[in-house]
């Protein structure tokens, strides 16, 4: 099995991680459902996320556009609006509750603990102010520090998130900026109240291979400096392989799969996640077709019955009494190791994966 | 950013000139009866050839606009019935009519117009981009509606009757007039005053709706999610960040309001009984006082020219991205 796993196009992570087990979560979601009341229905783009990430620890979210990985993040930043979105369940953020806070607490949260990389820093930095500008904001939004204080420590973190020449890019507008730089600024504005908790949506999505490298060595250095807890949102299993301790795969808005890097990657017990994996390009060998997933994610104004994914599951018909369009399955551990879950009815996933999808993988 | 202004300055003046030929040539040189005209109904043939004289229109065309621009340039002397005006630089000409130099009647009826037009611009940029500012924030609930339903309304009633309106009930307004600025301040502010509410809340119905139109667009902007993620307060995420950028193409539409409204305040001036450019292109217009005319065409064409410049200078400060040179 091992020899089989080094041949996936991205080798598991390279840095020995500790496990995770009894470690206290820092962030800590639980049932958590985000709805959008639209014109059109009722958009039902989270339902009932739970996951948990101690400090040092970095969660990768993976699926497609529209599966709710963005959605769910920003929810535990608060950054839906109220009046749009309807948000249950539960956020906990270092012991404290996210979900209804009060505006003025939310002020004083976000950014401080908490704090995020948003994907393409293009249109995610202001273009009207300086990065300097920008990164003081932040920080003066969370310390009592003069002007020259901030700016000091502006540069201070420009120069640690590699950006040569601080104290003149400091005075820059992002404009003025390449685009790996622009997310370093971005980078350094997240980091600069040393957050316990990062969240990175997408953050090499805009960026080419060789910047996205030395973004996703930047983020790994920090996090080891800071100490901090990381949710790194991405669609890019390359990305997951790279930097992340933990996988959670969505799917229309429920995670259908969850457990350590390696596991996930070297032998996923969830369909959905066999196919991620099969719509890989090999890079080495003969050119063979690609194996996409077929069909589109459901709209999550009429998410399918049953499982979410049974409409696009080529093994549907190995579960009895039509149970993938009739129940949800549950998200449990369905094989003998306990350190991760899926959400499939399959009786015995992980011998699906060895006799009918294994062969197929480049 | 000096080469700049420096090209842009001769490129209006470039503009100018050819304003300038173009509507001499369209007053002086269509087959008409210029002299004739400008002498008016009850007019003498001494009279008739005394004008022609004067302005030079036997000579050539050429030669006539040559020295209608060196008269702008150095003053120049008119002869009339035997006494000589001198119409000293810019001389724009002089008015029959009136027997004044259009320059003079230019430098009186300009002040009145700036202090209308700037003064109502004051009011119905501060109201107009803070209820669409407001508007934008809670933008579907019922403020919002009322907000955009009050535009539609005002927007739709033509303009002068909602300055007939303030005329005839807002009586409690001070009495309108021009006092220059200089003697008082304070009698200048409240003879305008009414002139001032009047032009302002009417535009301000437009530029609410541009100012909402615009923040909207805005505060769905990335960068503004990226603000509210500091954990920064709503009003500096939507005055500091979302109004900063929301507000340029609000200053774009203002550039060329501000021209079009300083050529065009003949109802704000005939109704509060202003005496300012309208007035006095209208009053031109009806006693086919060419000069004049001409003269308000040529500073019309400079207020034009003079703004859009300003505003793609103002654009430098607003986004730095813009770069002149």
């Amino acid at each position: 099995m091992s020899d089989q796993t080094t041949q996936a196009p991205h080798t598991v992570a390279r840095v020995p991680r500790t496990p995770s087990a009894n470690e206290e979560p820092y962030l800590e979601v639980t049932d958590l459902h985000v709805q959008f009341p639209t014109a059109d229905g009722l958009v039902k783009a989270v339902q009932g996320l739970s996951y948990s990430v101690p400090l040092r620890r970095t969660l990768a979210i993976v699926g497609e556009s529209g599966s709710g990985k963005s959605v769910s993040s920003m929810a535990v930043l608060g950054l839906h609006d109220r009046r749009v979105a309807r948000i249950t369940g539960s956020i906990k953020v270092g012991g404290r509750e996210v979900v209804g806070m009060s505006d003025k607490d939310l002020e004083g949260y976000r950014g401080g603990d908490a704090s995020m990389i948003f994907q393409d820093p293009q249109s995610s930095l202001h273009p009207y102010f300086t990065v300097g500008d920008q990164i003081m904001e932040s920080y003066r939004a969370h310390h009592n520090v003069s002007k020259r204080k901030a700016k000091e420590r502006a540069v201070d973190m420009l120069g640690r998130v590699g950006i040569p020449n601080p104290r003149r890019r400091v005075d820059q507008y992002p404009h003025e900026f390449s685009g790996g730089m622009r997310q370093r600024a971005m980078i350094a504005m997240a980091l600069v109240n040393d957050p316990k908790l990062l969240i990175a949506d997408e953050p090499t999505t805009a960026l080419d291979v060789t910047v996205q490298a030395q973004i996703l060595d930047l983020i790994a250095d920090l996090q080891r400096d800071f100490g901090s807890a990381v949710v790194f949102i991405t669609h890019d299993l390359g990305v997951v392989a790279e930097i992340a301790d933990d996988i959670l795969v969505m799917y229309a808005g429920t995670a259908v799969e969850h457990g350590p890097v390696n596991k996930i990657l070297g032998e996923p017990l969830h369909p959905y996640s066999w196919g991620l994996l099969e719509s890989i390009p090999a890079l080495t060998g003969e050119p063979a077709p690609l194996h996409p997933i077929p069909g589109s994610p459901p709209s999550l104004l009429a998410v399918p019955s049953g499982c979410p994914f049974h409409p696009r599951c080529e093994f549907k018909d190995r579960v009895p009494d039509d149970l993938c369009r009739t129940l949800k399955p549950e998200l449990i551990s369905r094989t003998a190791d306990l350190g991760r879950t899926s959400r499939c009815h399959l009786k015995d996933p992980d011998k699906v994966f060895e006799t009918d999808v294994l062969p197929r993988l480049p | 950013m000096l080469l700049y202004i420096l090209k842009r300055v001769l490129s209006a003046i470039s503009v100018v000139i050819v304003t300038l030929v173009a509507s001499f040539a369209l007053f002086f040189l269509a087959p008409t009866d210029p002299a004739g005209v400008i002498c008016g109904p009850r007019c003498t043939p001494e009279r008739v050839a005394d004008i022609e004289a004067s302005l030079d229109l036997d000579e050539p065309p050429l030669v006539q606009i040559g020295s209608y621009m060196k008269g702008i340039v150095v003053g120049r002397d008119y002869t009339t019935g035997g006494t000589t005006q001198h119409c000293s630089a810019p001389c724009l000409g002089y008015s029959y009519t009136l027997g004044q130099p259009v320059t003079k009647l230019l430098a009186q009826a300009l002040p009145v117009t700036i202090s209308i037009v700037l003064g109502g611009a004051v009011v119905y940029l501060i109201v107009g981009i803070l209820a669409g500012t407001i508007a934008a924030q809670v933008r579907g609930t019922s403020l919002d509606k009322a907000v955009v339903g009050t535009t539609l309304f005002i927007q739709s009633i033509p303009y002068f009757v909602v300055a007939l309106l303030v005329a005839l009930y807002a009586t409690f307004l001070p009495q309108s007039g021009y006092h220059p600025f200089l003697d008082n301040p304070l009698t200048w502010a409240s003879g305008l005053l009414a002139a001032w509410l009047c032009v302002g809340l009417t535009n301000a119905a437009a530029y609410t709706r541009y100012s909402r139109a615009s923040m909207i667009e805005t505060l769905g902007q990335d960068f503004v999610r990226t603000a509210t993620s500091k954990g920064i307060s709503r009003r500096r995420v939507v005055y500091r960040h979302g109004l900063r950028a929301g507000l340029t193409p609000v200053v774009t539409i203002f550039g060329i309001d501000l021209a079009f409204q300083l050529t065009g305040a003949i109802f704000t001036e005939s109704i509060f009984g202003l005496p300012g450019l309208g007035q006095l292109t209208l009053r031109a217009f009806g006693q086919y006082d060419l000069p004049v005319l001409l003269g308000g065409v040529l500073v019309g064409s400079v207020v034009l020219v003079v703004m859009n410049l300003v505003v793609d200078i103002a654009y430098t400060f607003l986004d730095p991205r813009v770069r002149l040179g």
